[in-house]
């Protein structure tokens, strides 16, 4: 009997605990879940939550995370996502997901270094989020709520203190002050404004306008964050012995979510005789480049190869066609047909998957291409709105008739490192459209948009997501979850692989 | 002129004395013991010592105030240093698991030298200070003291002289002792203005808006620097001197410009700009690059690092480190801190209290007694007004720990308190 009421005890206290935790739209993740839940809920609540992230992801790189667009990109990727979202009503379940999601991305995320550190900047990059979509009012309820004592300063206080409080703060006016909370916190909790001296002290403690309140939780977010990690890595191994967690585990920490490009759809569509007039209407800037560089020199290095190669694998070439491309250009050049089949042809063969490790490479995404491996005198791979000189990049597109305006608008976009946008306006412009109609984040993906474009819209493609994906691939690999996971190893989750070139 | 001649050379003769008769030991354990508050502060206290021939020694620590006295004696530092509040007592250090043994807390200390200010001043340099540089020091005493209080709010400093070229400041408040590495290094870094070294010309640069921090510090070193600066330091007297001033802000950018813009416009247009963009703050620029407190943000930052400890002699000069009293700060002189030459000869002069003293002496035990003599003997000397001012710290802490330690105690205490009143009405 004692036990029936224990139990009954127990199921109250989860159920007023949780409903107490999912009353707001975004929280600590301080208290881990603990209900049960099943495997099925289990994966899928994983695998939802890394496509949340990785949208996050993508949009703080496609637009730059202090940009206007940010937030309203955001809020139209996040909307369809099925996460909780501006508090909106029914959202107790998917509260329950995010809560539950976290932890198991903290399984999946706390082994290395480099996964703490992704998956810490794409919560906080959520968190951050969330939080300024708050209402003032719901501000400081979650602050108390999460023991930050954070006071807001009253009327008098401001009024006294403003012109104090303006020329120590950034962005700060006088309405701003009148109008907006401003926070006495305990200077120890305000140190990365303390050190800048950008915060007004007094008698101990920092006035943080309301505007730059997100920074000082957001560290707090991240100090909790990180601690926690670290506890987590600690247990693992735990986790790590039961058998049913333990692939679906290590298979979340290198999944990529996104198109990766590998399954090649229209193999054999293309003709190599296409290739130069597709070079100019439908390849990205960087593409456009490495091909004329190859047909000009016929010859291009290591890292051209890769990138170049790869892409073309993404497009649709088969092994036969690329080597047939190669070899006829190779040969024009420096390298006769011997040399080319003893060198050259391993490694073509190798991007396919057919040599060594037999690894099917995937074409790399535009993340991989501007962070990794920068080009060096004699190379031409790379990005050429973040690795060209500017000035060049201007002489190339105006060689390209790109027109002065537009020019402009790209440079723009470069100065303020707006690489995959200013490619994404490039588009644009070649293609005489207001609106590219896409978030770009890889160089196959430009290549299917321009052509849907100029052939009318045909081959409406939908985003395919894991599940989808193993199914279709049921013959050409024994082991899914792992050859997936190699694939996706190159892509992102973890950073050293973008280092690795074969 | 109540500077006796020092020689190092005494040293040896001089230290056993100081340490059995002046060293204020009773106070300077009731500093470091901090009330009571905290169990062991005290006994897991580090200290250094730097003994004859340069033998240094660190983690010292004492288990009572007899035994530090007993071991200074015994072993007569040349210079004690005064390290943090470990994990465990320093002096076991070596038993304690590997990891273990950490430092928990310090006080926030600054270090404030004139050799840092050498590219500045030109009446000395290195190890030397004279009067005229000496209003530095109180420039950057002011302007701390009042940061430290008003925008942090600390309310336990203690200024030292350092003995030859600088002045050290030592914040002892609860909240102070506790901080983080990360949180004393930001404290130091908003208090520093003065960036950069050699190839540095203009170390200071203002931009709008310009912070309360540093309107106040202006304040400060405008009330100093016409007669600092122009009149004692006469930086705009010669040619040279003034090529300095203002190659500190404008010809330097200009010289590297017209290497390598040719056109004659564009050099005018850079000239122009230069003067609007060196030209709004300019002055107070140079004012804060002349006279700004330049403190070494690696000594704030450590909680373990050691730091000269007052009281402490130096060396070199023989000079006493003492405290600083801030109300008397624009009469502070250097060169009237006494010596231990000094103080040890005024210890041999008689006074006329001599005999009147005698007759309590066979009324008190023997502690007491070496106590009581040793309160008068420095009483006797220069020694005793620093003291002082240790004094009226000391007791301004005191209040501060009397409300620690109630809090501790607290409804213990007010529990009986009441219990006390409610006796104290039904017998009424």
């Amino acid at each position: 009997r004692q036990f029936y009421q224990r139990a009954r005890r127990r199921k109250k206290l989860i159920g007023n605990f949780q409903n107490d935790l999912y009353d707001q739209c975004l929280q600590f993740y301080g208290q881990p879940p603990l209900e049960n839940i099943s495997l099925t809920e289990f994966e899928t609540f994983a695998v939802e939550r890394l496509k949340l992230l990785k949208t996050v992801e993508n949009v703080g790189v496609s637009c730059g995370k202090s940009s206007e667009q940010y937030t309203k990109k955001l809020d139209a990727e996040i909307s369809s996502l099925n996460f909780p979202h501006r508090g909106g009503i029914s959202e107790y379940e998917k509260r329950r997901k995010d809560h539950i999601s976290h932890f198991i991305l903290r399984l999946a995320y706390c082994q290395t270094e480099d996964l703490r550190r992704w998956f810490i900047q794409q919560e906080m990059d959520l968190f951050r989020y969330r939080f300024n979509c708050l209402h003032s009012k719901h501000k400081t309820d979650f602050l108390h709520k999460n023991n930050l004592k954070y006071e807001t300063v009253s009327a008098e206080e401001k009024k006294n203190l403003k012109d104090k409080l303006i020329a120590s703060s950034y962005g700060l006016s006088g309405t701003k002050v009148e109008e907006h909370d401003v926070y006495k916190v305990p200077f120890q909790d305000a140190l990365d404004l303390v050190r800048t001296r950008k915060v007004y002290l007094l008698a101990g403690n920092a006035y943080i306008p309301h505007h730059e309140i997100v920074t000082i939780v957001l560290n707090d977010f991240r100090t909790r964050l990180s601690k926690a990690l670290a506890m987590t890595a600690r247990s693992l191994p735990a986790v790590q012995s039961d058998e049913r967690l333990q692939p679906l585990l290590s298979h979340l920490s290198h999944a990529y979510v996104g198109q990766d490009y590998s399954i090649q759809k229209n193999i054999g569509k293309i003709s190599l005789e296409q290739i130069d007039a597709l070079s100019g209407k439908s390849f990205p800037l960087c593409m456009r480049h490495l091909h004329k560089a190859l047909r000009e020199n016929h010859h291009l290095r290591h890292g051209g190869r890769m990138q170049y190669g790869l892409f073309l694998k993404g497009i649709g070439l088969t092994l036969e066609q690329a080597l047939q491309f190669w070899r006829s250009e190779f040969v024009k050049g420096k390298v006769d047909a011997d040399k080319f089949d003893k060198a050259y042809a391993y490694s073509v063969r190798h991007m396919f998957g057919k040599e060594g490790k037999r690894t099917d490479y995937t074409p790399y995404s535009c993340m991989k291409v501007i962070l990794s491996n920068p080009p060096s005198q004699g190379d031409y791979h790379g990005c050429p709105f973040r690795h060209s000189d500017p000035e060049l990049l201007k002489q190339k597109l105006q060689n390209y008739k790109v027109s002065p305006s537009g020019i402009n608008q790209i440079l723009e976009l470069v100065k303020g490192m707006h690489y995959q946008l200013a490619c994404q306006k490039y588009f644009e412009l070649t293609h005489n459209v207001e609106d590219a109609g896409f978030s770009l984040n890889h160089p196959n993906q430009y290549f299917t948009e321009s052509q849907k474009l100029l052939n009318g819209g045909r081959d409406i493609k939908k985003e395919v997501d894991m599940s989808q994906r193993s199914q279709e691939n049921p013959a050409s690999v024994t082991h899914p979850s792992q050859a997936n996971s190699k694939q996706a190893h190159e892509e992102m989750g973890d950073l050293d692989s973008f280092f690795q070139d074969e | 002129m109540p500077t006796s001649d020092y020689d190092p050379a005494c040293l040896p003769d001089l230290l056993p004395l100081y340490y059995r008769r002046l060293f204020p030991f009773s106070q300077y354990y009731r500093w470091l013991s901090y009330g009571g508050v905290s169990k062991n502060y005290f006994q897991n206290r580090e200290f250094s010592f730097t003994l004859k021939d340069d033998i240094y020694v660190r983690y010292q620590s004492f288990t009572t105030q007899n035994e530090l006295e007993k071991e200074m004696q015994k072993m007569v530092p040349y210079k004690v240093d005064i390290g943090a509040v470990y994990s465990h007592r320093p002096s076991q250090h070596n038993a304690v698991k590997s990891g273990a043994f950490q430092a928990l807390e310090k006080e926030l200390v600054f270090d404030i030298d004139m050799t840092d200010y050498d590219d500045v001043r030109r009446c000395c340099s290195a190890a030397d200070i004279c009067s005229k540089c000496w209003t530095l020091m109180i420039i950057a005493i002011r302007i701390l003291d009042r940061a430290l209080r008003e925008d942090f709010g600390f309310h336990h400093l203690l200024w030292v002289y350092s003995g030859r070229r600088g002045v050290h400041c030592w914040v002892c408040d609860d909240a102070a002792r506790k901080l983080s590495v990360a949180a004393r290094s930001a404290v130091a870094e908003y208090l520093s203005l003065v960036k950069g070294g050699e190839e540095t010309l203009r170390k200071v640069v203002l931009s709008d808006p310009i912070h309360p921090f540093i309107n106040h510090s202006l304040s400060v070193v405008e009330r100093y620097f016409q007669q600092y600066a122009i009149v004692d330091q006469d930086i705009l007297g010669s040619k040279e001197s003034v090529d300095k001033v203002l190659t500190t802000h404008i010809k330097k950018d200009l010289t590297i410009y017209y290497q390598d813009e040719k056109n004659p416009m564009k050099r005018w247009d850079r000239l122009c700009s230069s003067i609007k963009k060196g030209g709004q703050y300019f002055d107070k620029e140079i004012m804060l690059q002349y006279c700004y407190p330049r403190l070494d943000v690696n000594v704030s930052k450590g909680v373990n690092h050691l730091l000269k400890s007052p009281f402490s002699v130096h060396p070199k000069t023989g000079r006493i480190s003492v405290p600083i009293d801030l109300k008397e700060l624009n009469t502070f002189d250097p060169f009237e801190v006494p010596t231990i030459s000094l103080i040890c000869e005024e210890l041999e002069r008689p006074t006329a209290d001599e005999a009147e003293e005698d007759d309590v002496k066979d009324k008190e035990n023997e502690q007491e007694a070496g106590e009581r003599r040793r309160i008068r003997d420095y009483k006797r000397t220069s020694l005793a007004k620093y003291v002082k001012v240790f004094d009226r710290f000391l007791e301004a802490m005191a209040r501060s720990w009397k409300g620690e330690m109630l809090k501790k105690s607290g409804e213990l205490e007010t529990s009986f308190s009441v219990f006390l009143t409610f006796m104290s009405f039904t017998y009424t």
